[in-house]
């Protein structure tokens, strides 16, 4: 069993008053696929901008490890250099694409600092040396590859931002894969979608996990897809982890269900006079 | 008499005519202090008060029948043109455009040879391709990065006080002061690059307008060294590979065996300037397929994004800001090499808003629409003159007309930087440009 690919110790995030995350701690293993459920307002969207490093938490530790043993203080970093060095590479809940960019334009800008070493920082690329055009079509192939890889081949030159919703989804995931990332962090990739997009959705990131080795977190909604999927499942409920085990376990656990469905009054009842 | 087929007919006559009426009011309410009522110095120095209705309902009038007309046949008329036009005009109209840029080139090479003998068309041409160079430099900033610049006259000063104050002081020549002026206007760039790295959209334009106004505040109170209100007279002509263009025996016209004529000078002039702002427009495009350019493009799309695929915003911001304003550089430093003479007067806020004008009118990120807006706007001003106070009046009506037929500026399409087929232009609507916010 190698060290897991993300450890998060005793993270806590607080806005002013709200404690949006409190003290979580959570292991993300590698080459698998973890779930994080929870009600609305949980904290898990608060918990990915920590990971990814929009946000700062205000007390603990985010520990990425990679495979070669590198391994890296995510809380201590620029969200920008979390994408680039660490290389966790993440979606957003509502799809972030360059609208006014092609496809393909699109997945080029995912391998933005590859390129950009290889035209030396803009002067070589500038003059025209050869290796600034070798490392761009190299890019291009990889653009290719995940374009392929998602059926959206065919419109590589067409605007992102004419494509239907179900395939932005698709694209925004191909572009974070175009970053080469340890840990990919998807926010609800199965909202929006159709059945017949979710059951091709969870193909495909069974086969990022399979095939590329790359190990996901993801914020779902759709218990079809979670449960389906996920090799492990964390819940939050008001910043607090209340489970966290494999889909069968977590499916029966009186906790989680309380915190989806709600608590019938004599319940409260009973646990207050236990008190 | 309406048809069976359009039962929609008369209440569509019926919204035009309330459309009409509402605007009718407006100008009411907007010339009824200004043009209706009007006081005069009488012959004793007392106010005479006179009434102008008939002017004052002749406008109204006016706009009434003209906003009805619109309503009822402007709308129907543009929108059937893109459905009536047959493919093979489209296309003969999409190959035209092709060929303009070039063409356009051709005719700005040749400019002083067709014109040799005209000394204010000279002129005006030199005005002219420094305009589209100064549009080109903040088409970086404002078109690719998407970053509104209101001060971008701050480095056209920069440019042209370094030009001005190195020759002067250290004695250098035009050609070794040139890239000078570009990397202290570069420098300025980051200056003012930090401190507004977090702001986006109207609160950027509000501080690189405020910076603009420091610079300008700044030159023109530090007398000791840029000589204040009185600017800086004798600024050195640049010279062609060390000859001089007068009148002497090591002069240009004696080398060559020419008979002297000024007007050497100012071809020359004008073939510097055509050759900086190509200059510009050769490294524009070949950034815009750099990574670089990229991630401007991907800056102005969406920078949060960016940063969650690893690139560095500040850098990318920082870099749009410097190349913007080594390319204004350039520009000053040529500007005070022609002049001879600067002030602080040429750099007011004036000339920020009119390179942004030819900036957005020309259509953001489109090097060949920079071009022709230049040429039209400062064209059109010369074209003008006569008309003398009027003359904003046609401007104020071409921009309004612009705003409301071309939001997006004369070219509006995208080229994409990278392609796995064929050419597609990218129709304006999805691209976003400097004045949409991000989405939170």
């Amino acid at each position: 069993m190698t060290a897991p690919v993300l450890m998060v110790e005793h993270l806590t995030m607080r806005f002013g008053g709200l404690v949006a995350v409190n003290d979580l701690s959570l292991v993300v293993r590698r080459k698998e696929i973890t779930a994080l459920i929870g009600p609305n307002g949980a904290g898990k969207t608060t918990l990915f901008n920590c990971i990814t490093g929009f946000y700062k938490p205000t007390v603990g530790r985010l520990l990425l490890s990679h495979s070669d043993g590198k391994s890296f203080l995510l809380e201590r970093m620029m969200e920008f250099r979390i994408a680039r060095d660490a290389r966790v590479a993440r979606t957003f809940q509502n799809v972030r694409l360059f609208a006014g960019m092609t496809l393909l334009e699109n997945l080029l800008v995912a391998q933005h600092n590859t390129l950009m070493a290889a035209s030396g920082y803009t002067m070589l690329g500038l003059f025209g040396f050869p290796g600034y055009a070798r490392a761009q079509r190299r890019a291009v192939d990889r653009a290719r590859y995940w374009l392929d890889r998602v059926g959206l081949a065919e419109r590589a030159d067409d605007p992102a931002g004419a494509l239907p919703y179900g395939a932005q989804r698709r694209l925004e995931i191909a572009r974070a894969m175009c970053t080469e990332p340890v840990l990919l962090c998807l926010d609800e990739p199965a909202a929006g979608l159709n059945n017949r997009e979710s059951a091709e959705l969870n193909t495909f990131l069974r086969a990022i996990r399979d095939e590329n080795g790359t190990s996901i977190l993801l914020i779902e909604h759709d218990m079809g897809v979670v449960m389906e999927i996920s090799d492990h499942i964390a819940v939050l409920d008001y910043g607090i982890m209340i489970a966290d085990g494999a889909p069968a376990a977590v499916r029966n656990d009186p906790k989680v269900i309380a915190a989806y469905l709600g608590v019938a009054d004599e319940e409260i009842a009973q646990a207050e006079a236990s008190l | 008499m309406p048809r069976e087929g359009e039962p929609d007919k008369p209440s569509d006559f019926l919204t035009a005519v309330k459309e009409a009426a509402i605007a009718a009011l407006v100008a009411f309410g907007l010339f009824v202090l200004l043009i209706g009522i009007r006081t005069d110095q009488g012959p004793t120095g007392a106010l005479v008060f006179t009434t102008r209705f008939g002017a004052l309902a002749a406008i109204v009038a006016g706009v009434f029948v003209a906003t009805l007309l619109r309503a009822l046949f402007w709308r129907r008329l543009t929108l059937s043109f893109g459905q009536i036009a047959p493919a093979s005009v489209k296309n003969a109209v999409a190959r035209l455009t092709n060929y303009a840029a070039a063409a356009f080139l051709v005719f700005a090479l040749v400019v002083p040879i067709i014109f040799y003998g005209n000394r204010y068309l000279l002129d005006l041409g030199i005005l002219i391709v420094t305009y589209t160079m100064l549009g080109f430099g903040l088409n970086i900033v404002v078109g690719l990065a998407g970053l509104l610049d209101l001060g971008y006259v701050a480095f056209y000063a920069v440019g042209a006080y370094s030009y001005a104050l190195i020759a002067q002081y250290f004695g250098l020549s035009f050609w070794i002061c040139l890239p000078l002026a570009g990397i202290l206007a570069a420098f300025a760039g980051i200056l003012l690059g930090f401190p507004v790295l977090r702001l986006r959209g109207d609160y950027l334009a509000i501080v690189t307008l405020g910076f603009g106004e420091i610079i300008r505040l700044i030159l023109l109170n530090w007398q000791s060294l840029t000589g204040g209100p009185n600017g800086i007279p004798g600024i050195p002509r640049p010279s062609f590979f060390g000859l001089p263009f007068n009148n002497s025996e090591h002069g240009f016209a004696a080398t060559f065996g020419l008979t002297y004529s000024p007007t050497h000078r100012i071809v020359f002039l004008y073939y510097i300037i055509l050759a900086l702002a190509l200059l510009t427009n050769w490294v524009t495009l070949r950034l815009r397929r750099l990574p670089i350019g990229r991630a401007w493009e991907a800056l102005r799309e969406d920078e949060i994004a960016c940063r969650a695929l690893g690139v560095n915003t500040t850098t990318t911001k920082l870099t749009a800001f410097a190349m913007g304003a080594m390319f204004g550089g350039f520009a000053g430093a040529f500007f005070a090499t022609r002049q001879g003479f600067i002030s602080p007067e040429s750099f007011t806020f004036t000339e920020s808003a009119l390179v942004l004008a030819i900036v957005v009118l020309g259509g953001m990120g489109s090097q060949l629409g920079v071009a022709v807006a230049a040429t039209v706007m400062l064209g059109g001003f010369e074209l003008f003159r006569e008309f003398d106070q009027y003359r904003m009046l046609v401007f104020g009506a071409a921009m309004v007309a612009i705003v409301i037929y071309r939001p997006r500026g004369l070219v509006a399409t995208r080229t994409p930087s990278v392609l796995l087929g064929k050419i597609k232009d990218i129709p304006a609507p999805i691209v976003r440009d400097a004045r949409t916010e991000t989405p939170a």
